[in-house]
């Protein structure tokens, strides 16, 4: 994928001498440390990462981490001190008055987590609002603020003023708002966040499904961890203004780079994180085009196991064959497994989160296809989901003599 | 206490004023343009005969003010007893008086009001200056007021500006300052210049704190209007500085009770496009 925005070493500092406290920032001095020399707080420290186009960028961090500092660095609702942001091009961090007024017009738009609508305007005219300081007419805004407002689910609302409305769909309409503008990048700072659970969860799933229709790229502030992981296709952690570490959500609950992180990611729920292909096992099988019984067994002695999947030449799972069936075939000299295969086995899919398949993992005394087009691609032990589920290192695919004997017996 | 000989502060303000009457021409077409405001006002309100501009003022207040019955009677006999006692001519000049007053007052106030919101320097240094002009006893400004403007109506709106003027500002200040950080952070972040974000969301949002702070010149400029009587503003003012000089309690208190009625009225009026404003 195309990065969409650069962000190099960009630096915030609040105060009254950002000079000196920079110089001290270049010689690691810590936050603290220059707070005390300076008496300057430093916002954000030397950031830097890539977005991709089209991803859901999670910068995430606890209070007072800098996050919605740094969101607001990008559309310099807060001047950065130093460094520099780049999109399509351009750096954000040095461009004139008229330019960034353009940016913000047209590529980038924000939600903010109280929503910020204007309450003496309906909705429809807090959605057209980016459209008519623009200059737009009113017959076009209008048209364009109308279709924002179905893409959240609002029609009907428009002549509604904010204060009507609950907290869930003021938020629709902040979202429809910025989608109004048709913007590249949205920025989402604790969007969700001043919302009860199960509305949060929600819009959670709305953001999703508008991405998957969209394909916008959003950069999204939270504190909450769990939210994430649910929505973020890339995540940086930061503490103290410095990003800490950035990487899809497996790669940061799989490999924590420090002991900030890891007690970060300590408690969080990974059966809804981790998906099939992660905990997935090389799949042994045979081929019954080509292979009968006495290869089958040959198979199951070598990898310690007492059953084996059967395919045919493309690969596509026909089913599953047990030990015991196949000696007594091959004591009976016959030369296909054709007539033993137990046909009914239950399949996942390499996306499936553990989650959703812990009850099929219950039920059945096999281990689990992994089935792509209902070809076999891998195959899943209890032992390696109950392994990755407690924290413990994942079993690398191939490794699978111990733990598949013991989910076999 | 002594060591030091008084300050011949009187002199310099003396000097001061003298100097400044030589901008003659200046204030000679600043007294006209005032004097055309408050007869163009008077000469509207002139214009019906009484009784119709009774039903208008009792109709407005009914619609504006939120169609409350019992105001309106309270209007409706107010105004009969002001015209009852014989002082509605008064009242009408004591209207025009206080209406210029406070339309100059907005016209100058509403951007001071605006322009302290967007610098802090800006307030730093108006704030004590209308602490200054709230503070000082009101009829200190008659003094310089018939210096530059002579006597009548004039001066007595000159002196009511400045006494009635800082709620204005004040309040436009508070207003805008008090639109949530967040509201404004959006206006920013989709673009809007500066105006835009003035006009199209910062005095909307501070509109019914201005109204507040406009609803409190008008009643400091009516509260003027006894005061602006003694260097020859005409109106009820006069009647009550009149009475007070004959000993006269019945008369003065004719006359108080027909500006309380007036001051009601003002009030609720005002009041009344402050909370439309909120909704």
């Amino acid at each position: 994928m195309a990065v969409k925005i650069q962000v190099e070493n960009i630096t915030k500092i609040f105060g009254k001498k950002p000079k000196k406290a920079l110089e001290l920032l270049d010689q690691n001095q810590s936050k603290d440390a220059i707070l005390k020399a300076t008496g300057n707080t430093v916002g954000v420290n030397k950031a830097s990462f890539e977005v991709e186009d089209g991803e859901i960028f999670v910068i995430m961090g606890l209070s007072g981490s800098g996050k919605s500092t740094l969101v607001r660095l990008f559309n310099r609702l807060i001047e950065p001190t130093a460094g520099s942001v780049w999109i399509d091009g351009e750096n954000l961090a040095t461009m004139d008055q008229k330019t960034l007024r353009d940016v913000r017009r047209k590529k980038m738009s924000m939600v903010f987590q109280k929503f910020g609508l204007f309450p003496f305007r309906t909705i429809q005219s807090n959605v057209e609002y980016g459209l008519e300081i623009q200059g737009m007419d009113p017959a076009e805004r209008k048209e364009k603020a109308g279709k924002a407002l179905e893409l959240v689910g609002l029609q009907g609302y428009e002549n509604m003023h904010p204060d009507e409305l609950s907290g869930g769909m003021q938020q629709r309409v902040g979202l429809a708002r910025a989608l109004a503008n048709d913007p590249d990048v949205l920025l989402m700072d604790e969007a969700f966040s001043a919302l009860d659970p199960l509305i949060r969860k929600d819009m959670q799933d709305e953001l999703l499904d508008l991405q998957g229709k969209m394909r916008k790229t959003i950069i999204f502030i939270t504190h909450d961890l769990d939210e994430a992981l649910r929505i973020g296709d890339r995540i940086t952690i930061m503490k103290d203004g410095a990003v800490i570490q950035t990487g899809t959500p497996e790669q940061i609950l799989m490999h924590p780079k420090d002991d900030y992180v890891e007690k970060f990611v300590e408690d969080v729920d990974r059966s809804k994180v981790f998906t099939v292909e992660h905990v997935m096992s090389r799949a042994e099988a045979i081929n019954i085009e080509k292979e009968g019984p006495r290869v089958a067994l040959q198979r199951m002695k070598e990898g310690n196991i007492s059953s084996i999947f059967v395919t045919n030449r493309q690969k596509e799972l026909l089913g599953v064959v047990h030990s015991s069936d196949v000696s007594r075939l091959a004591q009976e000299g016959k030369d296909s497994v054709e007539e033993i295969i137990e046909r009914n086995v239950p399949t996942v899919e390499k996306g499936t989160v553990l989650k959703d398949m812990m009850n099929l993992l219950t039920y059945t005394n096999i281990p689990l296809a992994v089935v792509e087009d209902n070809k076999l691609k891998g195959i899943v032990f209890r032992g390696s989901v109950m392994a990755a589920l407690s924290g413990g290192e994942v079993i690398e695919h191939g490794n699978t003599s111990e733990t598949a004997a013991g989910s076999m017996d | 206490m002594e060591i030091l000989p008084k300050l011949p502060l009187a002199a310099w303000i003396d000097a001061f004023v003298e100097w400044l009457t030589n901008a003659e021409f200046f204030f000679d077409s600043l007294t006209n343009g005032i004097g055309w405001i408050i007869s163009s006002i008077e000469a509207v309100f002139s214009l019906p005969p009484a009784w119709l501009l009774l039903i208008i003022i009792v109709l407005l207040t009914y619609f504006l003010a939120g169609r409350k019955i019992g105001l309106t009677i309270f209007v409706l006999l107010g105004l009969f007893l002001i015209d009852n006692l014989g002082f509605w001519d008064d009242m009408i000049l004591t209207l025009s008086i206080v209406l210029t007053a406070s339309i100059i007052s907005i016209v100058i106030g509403v951007p001071i009001g605006i322009w302290m919101a967007k610098k802090g320097l800006v307030e730093n240094v108006v704030k004590p200056v209308l602490d200054f002009m709230q503070t000082m006893p009101a009829f200190v400004y008659l003094i310089p007021a018939v210096a530059f403007f002579g006597i009548g109506m004039v001066p007595g709106v000159v002196a009511s500006v400045i006494f009635a003027m800082p709620p204005t500002i004040r309040f436009t200040n508070l207003g805008i300052r008090q639109v949530s950080t967040e509201v404004i952070e959006a206006a920013d972040a989709f673009g809007s210049t500066g105006s835009q974000k003035l006009f199209k969301v910062q005095l909307p949002m501070a509109k019914a704190t201005i109204m507040a702070g406009i609803n409190q010149t008008i009643m400091l400029a009516l509260s003027m209007v006894v005061i602006a009587s003694m260097i020859g503003a005409q109106g009820l003012g006069t009647a009550v500085y009149f009475a007070v000089g004959r000993n006269d309690a019945g008369g003065g208190f004719e006359a108080g009770i027909a500006i309380v009625v007036l001051a009601i009225i003002l009030d609720r009026l005002t009041q009344s496009f402050g909370t439309k404003a909120k909704q």
